[in-house]
């Protein structure tokens, strides 16, 4: 499809002066997803006092996830990093025996240089339980990037057989691609469902349930993303498993799920024909939430990487994205998105939105407050406020925990994004909109 | 290193932050990674503030890691200096931040002189300090730094106000029912004649701070946060301070006759005796409630008492010396202020506990089985694990315990709303304790809360498997649905394709 010269991409990168959460959160829902890990996170008091207040009552479930809290003798290396994580790490082996141990590199270890990587192996032939290092800090990385770390790391360890002449090499050829992203078991299952009717079977996912299941990945696999947030892993797969990415857009939204299949369909020479028919049927199913949000105007601020593939189901739905908000931009992993949120712009009629990586927080309040949108999509620090001030917010923390991916969610999607709107058709008894 | 799930205490910068977001135009800058700011939610949140929070972080990463801040720190400051145009801009580190390192007293100057704004380095050690320690601290640095630039030069001669009056010191954003307890300050100082000179640090401006030495006497209500200004001002002014927690029957006139005592030194003749006791017998209900037939059955029961000095000290007093409950421990995780609160209950239980490891009181409570928790959100949720009863009193709180509705914990009113909190755990008890007597509620199963009961649905072993695997809470209408959908397009057997359809349709 040729593009329009007004429908080119307008990229703009702001200060950097944004809310998110930090990184570390990523443990909040890995843990959940790995059911016989435990992640250990290394940092201080700060690290602990954000993943109890963000996490709320997950913390009195006993949760396989604790923090190494670094004292003053560890700062000042009075004390020996290898003596003092063991410690922790045997206590850790002796209550839940977990079958894998991820430590959580933080700020603080990057500033004190706390050798994490060079430790864990020695550590790990010590104790006998594997040990996975991701340094999911602050300084480098914005909330969901957390999971790209991880799951950057646990590609490492997946194994290889391909160099095993004991065992027969698979040669089915629809049998070879490996899907990673962290999504709950049962929107996996959904997907491999469109697939399996497809006639090609998932050969694993990354992550797995157990750290024991983590898939084989050879060069001759194919792997695809279901999240936007997770470059590195996609790079590391590439590169250090020499496996083949297939880049689509993902699988958020009837049109982006349609387009997902679609790219593995025509990688595995399947047709896909029927699946147009399938994503009518979808939106025709969505229409009254559609119909809520058809001509309304929406802002995404940026906190967590999902927002390219959100605005692109939202143009798609009607709503025209004034900007488009977002921490990290990596527009190679991205590519396809992109391309699917510019098509779908010049389907729409609408101008393509400005895209602004690490966004500047009271310039967009400037903006917002200049362009009076009918929705902002924010985190938590910036909702109330707003919403005192006339202007309907939807935390954007719910979109990374909500199940959003597949056909079956694309409901999910629009019933958090149309909450606000709906809310506010109910309350017109009360007073104006302004609280200040 | 230690191994920590929870910690009751936050980290050093969330007092400062506490503090700097209380006053009036004050803006703290956070020299912070990505991702710190989580203070902005916590007030956004719990407090619904309706404001943005006035902190923003000076951002901290891989460059300034490699090649120190430079003039981005100053550079923050000055732009907010513009952009919002605050009295003060405390500069705020955090631990990452002071593993640095860098000069921030130097930042601190150098953005000074090009500020409209004052401009301080908040002083306090990650390390050493938690929250409560910096929050005292904080205040303790605002205020001098205000009273130094006001009397700088100058004789320390300062005009009393004419009539009694009060400074109210530590009344703090994110604190513990704070907003409430301050309603009934004022009411019971309006009762006493004394009026109140400033609320301290409580939606007040750095400027007004020159008016501190003109009040009488400070209050102190609670000791988390308000020690060392109160000292400072009686060590610059001679102010005396009162430091009791006015929270119980007895505390409150404790808290009164050292007022009293206070002002007759001032040469202000009161009495208020007949007023406490009016007040104990009529106005506070709580004092009747104690000899009330109610009451009597809470004669001999046992209590566990858990939560900061102020809190879990006035509570232990309550529970021992006004409601007749046996406190069978009492604790705090202030240890820092450990011989205070030892000396405070030591007669009024029968063992003392300090400690911040939640796992010790978990344990503890789980060895003494008392009928009922006074603690914090942790202990509530102690309380659940092992079906004990509990009533928050003390922070951490979570967003149940910022009501809208009006609930102090001091003052006379104070004493109803602890009384009502102290009763109601107590007979949740009971009640918990009649029901297991007696088996449950109503044991009958219900079966009637599925469809298939009476039309003949079969579900195929992968749809069952696929349903078993939904969150409990919502299986049941996850399998309600899917039938009514198979019903209706007249299908008998659910497979997982039939299941995932019916996902796909809206309003199934």
């Amino acid at each position: 499809m040729e593009i329009s010269h007004q429908t080119q991409i307008n990229f703009e990168c702001e200060t950097g002066n944004y809310h998110t959460f930090c990184p570390i959160s990523c443990v909040s829902w890995l843990y959940q997803k790995i059911e016989d890990s435990f992640f250990l996170v290394i940092g201080t008091k700060t690290c602990g006092y954000f993943l109890q207040n963000a996490m709320g009552v997950m913390i009195f479930a006993e949760p396989r996830y604790a923090m190494a809290e670094l004292e003053e003798g560890d700062i000042s290396a009075q004390l020996n990093d290898y003596s003092e994580l063991k410690r922790l790490c045997l206590e850790i082996k002796k209550d839940r025996n977990p079958g894998v141990i991820f430590w959580i590199g933080t700020c603080t270890t990057e500033i004190i240089k706390m050798d994490l990587e060079g430790i864990a192996p020695k550590l790990e032939a010590d104790i006998q339980v594997p040990i996975v290092v991701a340094r999911a800090n602050g300084l480098d990385y914005a909330f969901t990037q957390g999971e790209d770390t991880v799951l950057a790391a646990m590609a490492h360890r997946c194994p290889d057989k391909s160099y095993n002449k004991l065992s027969p090499r698979l040669v089915q050829a629809n049998n070879n691609i490996v899907i990673f992203g962290s999504i709950a078991d049962s929107v996996a299952r959904q997907l491999e469902y469109e697939l399996k009717k497809k006639g090609i079977q998932v050969k694993g996912w990354l992550p797995s349930n157990r750290y024991s299941e983590l898939p084989d990945i050879t060069s001759d696999d194919y792997v695809i993303g279901v999240n936007p947030f997770l470059s590195r892993t996609a790079t590391t797969l590439m590169r250090k498993r020499r496996a083949k990415l297939i880049s689509a857009p993902f699988p958020i939204g009837p049109d982006g799920t349609r387009a997902w299949l679609e790219k593995i369909c025509k990688v595995f020479n399947v047709a896909s024909n029927d699946l147009a028919i399938r994503e009518n049927t979808i939106w025709s199913n969505l229409e009254e939430y559609v119909r809520l949000l058809r001509g309304k105007s929406v802002f995404f601020m940026g906190d967590n990487l999902l927002e390219i593939s959100l605005a692109r189901f939202l143009v798609r739905c009607g709503m025209i994205v004034y900007e488009i908000g977002i921490p990290y931009m990596d527009k190679r992993y991205q590519s396809a998105e992109l391309l699917l949120l510019q098509e779908t712009c010049y389907k729409m009629g609408v101008r393509m939105p400005k895209i602004v990586e690490k966004p500047d927080n009271y310039n967009q309040i400037d903006r917002i407050k200049d362009l009076k949108p009918d929705l902002v999509i924010t985190g938590m620090a910036h909702a109330n406020p707003l919403q005192a001030r006339g202007i309907n917010t939807k935390w954007s923390v719910e979109f990374t925990f909500a199940q959003i991916h597949g056909f079956g969610n694309a409901k999910e999607i629009l019933e958090l994004i149309t909450k606000p709107l709906r809310r506010n058709n109910n309350l017109d008894y009360i007073n104006d909109k302004n609280y200040i | 290193m230690k191994l920590a799930y929870w910690m009751y205490a936050g980290p050093a910068h969330i007092g400062t932050l506490r503090v700097a977001s209380s006053f009036k135009n004050v803006h703290a800058i956070m020299h912070a990674p990505l991702g710190d700011d989580y203070f902005n939610v916590m007030r956004s949140m719990l407090e619904r503030d309706r404001n943005f929070t006035p902190v923003t972080a000076s951002v901290v990463d891989r460059h300034v890691l490699a090649r120190g801040s430079q003039e981005k720190v100053v550079n923050n400051i000055c732009r907010k200096d513009k952009e919002e145009k605050p009295d003060l801009v405390i500069l705020t580190p955090t631990c990452t931040s002071s593993i640095l390192q860098e000069d921030l007293q130097n930042f601190v100057y150098r953005a000074s002189l090009d500020t409209c704004a004052d401009v301080i380095l908040a002083d306090v050690n990650h390390y050493r300090v938690n929250e409560l320690q910096a929050s005292d601290k904080t205040l303790y640095q605002i205020v001098s730094f205000y009273i130094a630039n006001a009397f700088k030069g100058k004789l320390k001669k300062v005009v009393k106000t004419s009539t009694p009056s009060v400074n109210i010191i530590g009344i703090l954003s994110l604190g513990f029912h704070h907003q409430h307890d301050l309603v009934d300050l004022k009411r019971l100082f309006h009762d006493l004649g004394i009026t109140i000179n400033l609320v301290i640090p409580d939606n007040i401006s750095v400027k007004d701070l020159d008016k501190l030495p003109q009040a009488w006497f400070n209050l102190v209500p609670y000791r988390e946060a308000g020690l060392l200004t109160a000292k400072f001002l009686y060590e610059e002014f001679q102010m005396p301070c009162v430091e009791v927690a006015p929270m119980g029957l007895t505390n409150i006139t404790r808290c009164v006759r050292e007022i009293e005592d206070i002002l007759k030194t001032l040469g202000h003749s009161c009495d208020y005796t007949k007023y406490l006791d009016t007040q104990t017998r009529y106005v506070s209900q709580s004092a009747w409630f104690s000899r009330s037939i109610d009451c009597q059955n809470l004669t001999g029961k046992t209590a566990i008492v858990f939560g900061d000095a102020t809190h879990a000290a006035a509570m232990t007093k309550i529970l021992s010396q006004e409601m007749g409950i046996n406190v069978l421990w009492a604790g705090t995780y202030c240890t820092y202020d450990k011989e205070w609160f030892s000396e405070q209950v030591k007669d009024l239980c029968s063992k003392v506990v300090i400690t911040d490891d939640h796992t010790l009181v978990g344990d503890m409570i789980a060895n003494t089985e008392p009928s009922a928790i006074f603690g914090t959100q942790m202990e509530r949720h102690i309380g659940k694990r092992l079906n004990i009863p509990c009533g928050v009193i003390s922070s951490p709180v979570h967003i149940q315990n910022f009501p809208l509705s009006y609930k102090p914990f001091l003052g006379y009113e104070g004493t109803n709303q602890i009384a009502d909190l102290i009763y109601n755990s107590f007979t949740l008890g009971m009640e918990d304790h009649l029901l297991e007597m007696f088996g449950g509620h109503d044991t009958t199963e219900v079966l009637t809360n599925t469809i298939s009961c009476d039309k003949k649905i079969s579900w195929s072993a992968e749809a069952r498997s696929e349903l078993a695997k939904v969150p409990g809470f919502v299986r049941g209408k996850v399998k309600r649905n899917t039938e009514k959908f198979a019903i209706m397009h007249n299908h008998q057997d659910i497979t997982l394709e039939l299941m995932y359809k019916a996902k796909e349709q809206v309003n199934t």
